[in-house]
């Protein structure tokens, strides 16, 4: 009786799905965007370790003193790192008194002495102001545009460090068969080609670096794509450091298991030996 | 307890009997997973995954005490409790990097404790209640999974939270109230929030408890093993501890190493990117996808697409979503070959194989944006999925010509030796221990 009513069902279920199947699809106009779109360029990156494989590997504080510079100096026009605290700039090896003055140099939403809404110097303790007080007023400044929050950006992008570098890089002209709308710019590394950000790293010595580098346009793009995998990601030196430790610990560990599991089955799967001929 | 010569547990010290008059609970372990458990001797590496879920769900109770030390469950802080919790609390991201992983890994480890389950026929007679108590901790799992996911309330929490829940809106009439219902308003939110928290930290408790019941279950007939053929004496089991109990330690050895490796140099390799974006009840994400876990089932929900005796495609989507699950609890009778294992199956062995290909192509076409040729393939397979449990495994098991069974466990593992000559000469005359 089951098995008569599992047939009833499986026949159900299968002539349901293969009707669905053999209805005639829409044709599906060719999609333009798909065929430009880029995918993000392999970048080797010093977090990545040998290889870039993921596996070791540690940021270069200098590159991440530099990419810091350039976010202040160009980025931060438009976008905040809000889920940063000046205190983090540590990691980027400034000194207590460094990250004091950086700190100092931002004024955040405070309340005064009579409770009226004020700013006041930030500490380390705060995060690093928004730009805009809100979304409504960051539209109304960028046409239209909202400039996202570039905190989380390497991991809220497929492939982001990657694609961070790629997008800064990759401004060009637009195919003849693409058209694109006033105000906004051809990227074929944005998911819809048009992206509202003017190419915000335009010219060699944009920014002068302190410690001497020379501030090409594929170094900037490259510093500041470090520093933003940082702002998405602080502990990702402590993560490789402790999984290199973790698993040379689990494979002497697991040895172990292994022999103690071979010599306590000694009984029971007899030794090999070659059979007798 | 199951067999007659199974050791029973003797008290040594003082202290020992004092507490095995009053409360026996030395003696209850000793015979659950002590040397008092007669374990089948030939189990192979796959019998190890039964002992990885289990762990796997006190990893992701442990690491989830604790992130809920830290997580507060309201719309407007919890994505920022979330990244809180991986910039400022100590550990913070191992922690929640575990937990995230661990997810995955869980459900890994179970689909082949699943498919060790298929291959085996552990379904069947006298095990069917073991087997749809194990269903009932994949269904627990399922829920707790998806409402853990939804927690984190980024782009795909939110998304997945309506999509999911909108698929009970497709029932007929009752629908939409039950949809307002589970949500707590009309769209996630935070009433939705709250109760999937609770919920989330609830279900692994009831989950744990189906779990006792499942080795309970196991416990009464004992383990199955890769022959099929019952234990017909003490030839045939060495006892759980320290036997099994040395394999399944170095079994979590490997485990555990795999583990570290995701979690420590790639813990976002299984997750949407689109999770790191807050919720926004105001822009959709291109594409909804729920986890990797949940493909092959994503697949099938959407699989359906006409109407078809005046039932919405919707409708059949979600309906057979659920049956594709659900009928796995009517295996044991849709199964009916007195042969457990596929070993001496030969058909059914070759179709075995032919529905894990289908699973895990349907598993990459739910991935997929729904697009041809993803669409076409998920419909095909689907049909198969179904038509394998409800057609073709019943016939094949009332008509296949199985190959002929050895006597004995100690048999087959004498024979296997000897094939592969790794036995001492002269010990074959006399059965191991």
């Amino acid at each position: 009786m089951i098995r008569l009513g599992a047939l009833g069902l499986g026949l159900l279920f299968v002539v349901t799905v293969l009707w669905g199947a053999i209805q005639p699809r829409d044709a599906v106009p060719p999609n333009v965007v798909e065929e430009l779109h880029k995918h993000p360029q392999e970048i080797e990156w010093s977090f990545n370790g040998p290889g870039n494989l993921g596996i070791l590997g540690t940021f270069d504080r200098a590159q991440m003193q530099r990419g810091f510079q350039v976010y202040k100096e160009v980025c931060s026009a438009c976008h905040s790192i809000n889920r940063v605290a000046f205190r983090d700039l540590a990691d980027l090896g400034f000194s207590a008194a460094e990250v004091k003055a950086i700190a100092a140099s931002y004024e955040v939403p405070s309340i005064n002495d009579t409770g009226e809404a004020a700013t006041r110097k930030a500490t380390t303790a705060d995060k690093f102001p928004l730009i805009y007080p809100n979304e409504a007023a960051a539209r109304a400044a960028q046409n239209g545009a909202l400039p996202p929050d570039l905190s989380l950006i390497t991991k809220a992008r497929e492939d982001g460090s990657n694609y961070v570098k790629s997008l800064l890089t990759g401004y060009e002209e637009a195919p003849k068969k693409w058209n694109v709308p006033d105000g906004l710019y051809y990227n074929p590394y944005f998911h819809s080609l048009n992206i509202a950000m003017p190419p915000p790293i335009a010219a060699d010595d944009q920014v002068t670096y302190a410690d001497g580098t020379k501030a090409s346009m594929e170094q900037m793009a490259q510093d500041v794509s470090v520093f933003l995998t940082w702002t998405a990601e602080p502990k990702l030196e402590a993560r490789k450091e402790t999984g290199v430790a973790a698993i040379i610990f689990l494979l002497i560990m697991t040895a172990l298991g292994y022999l103690s599991y071979r010599r306590v089955w000694a009984d029971i799967k007899k030794p090999k030996i070659a059979p007798a001929e | 307890m199951s067999f007659p010569w199974a050791k029973q547990y003797q008290p040594q010290g003082e202290f020992s009997k004092f507490i095995d008059s009053r409360l026996p609970l030395p003696r209850f372990i000793y015979g659950a997973l002590g040397a008092g458990y007669p374990t089948p001797k030939n189990l192979n590496y796959f019998y190890n995954f039964g002992v990885l879920a289990g762990v796997a769900l006190v990893v992701q109770i442990i690491t989830g005490v604790i992130l809920g030390m830290h997580y507060a469950a309201n719309v407007s802080v919890a994505f920022d409790s979330v990244e809180h919790i991986m910039r400022d609390v100590n550990g913070g991201w191992m922690l929640r990097y575990m937990h995230a992983v661990g997810a995955s890994f869980f459900f890994a480890v179970v689909y082949i404790h699943i498919f060790r389950g298929l291959y085996y026929g552990s379904y069947k007679p006298p095990r069917e209640v073991l087997w749809m108590l194990g269903l009932v901790i994949f269904l627990l799992m399922m829920a707790t999974a998806f409402m853990g996911y939804v927690l984190v309330w980024g782009q795909m929490s939110f998304w997945g939270a309506a999509v999911i829940t909108g698929l009970f809106s497709a029932i007929p009439v009752v629908g939409p109230a039950i949809q307002t219902w589970l949500l707590g308003g009309f769209s996630p939110d935070n009433a939705t929030l709250n109760r999937f928290f609770s919920l989330h930290y609830l279900l692994p408790f009831v989950t744990f408890g189906v779990i006792i019941l499942h080795i309970w279950a196991l416990h009464i007939p004992g383990s199955n093993n890769p022959t099929g053929v019952d234990v017909k004496g003490p030839q045939d089991t060495i006892p759980f501890h320290p036997y099994y109990t040395a394999k399944d330690f170095f079994g979590l050895g490997v485990y555990f190493t795999l583990f570290a490796a995701v979690v420590f140099f790639a813990p976002n390799a299984l997750g949407e990117v689109d999770n790191y974006i807050p919720a926004n009840p105001l822009s959709t994400p291109a594409h909804i996808v729920p986890e990797w876990y949940f493909w092959p089932f994503y697949a099938i929900l959407r699989a359906f697409t006409t109407d078809f005796l005046f039932i919405p495609a919707k409708l059949w989507g979600v309906i057979a979503m659920f049956a594709s699950i659900l009928l796995l609890f009517f295996l044991p009778w849709l199964d009916t070959s007195p042969v457990r294992s596929n070993a001496y199956r030969p058909l059914s062995r070759a179709l075995f194989w032919v529905f894990v290909a289908v699973v895990i192509v349907l598993g990459v076409a739910g991935g997929k944006p729904a697009e041809e040729p993803w669409v076409m393939l998920s419909q095909v397979l689907t049909a198969y999925y179904f038509a394998h449990f409800l057609i073709i495994l019943p016939l094949v098991s009332r008509f296949e010509k199985t190959l002929p069974l050895p006597n004995s466990i100690s048999e087959a593992v004498l024979a296997k030796y000897r094939k592969t000559g790794s036995m001492a000469p002269g010990a074959l005359a006399q059965p191991a221990e």
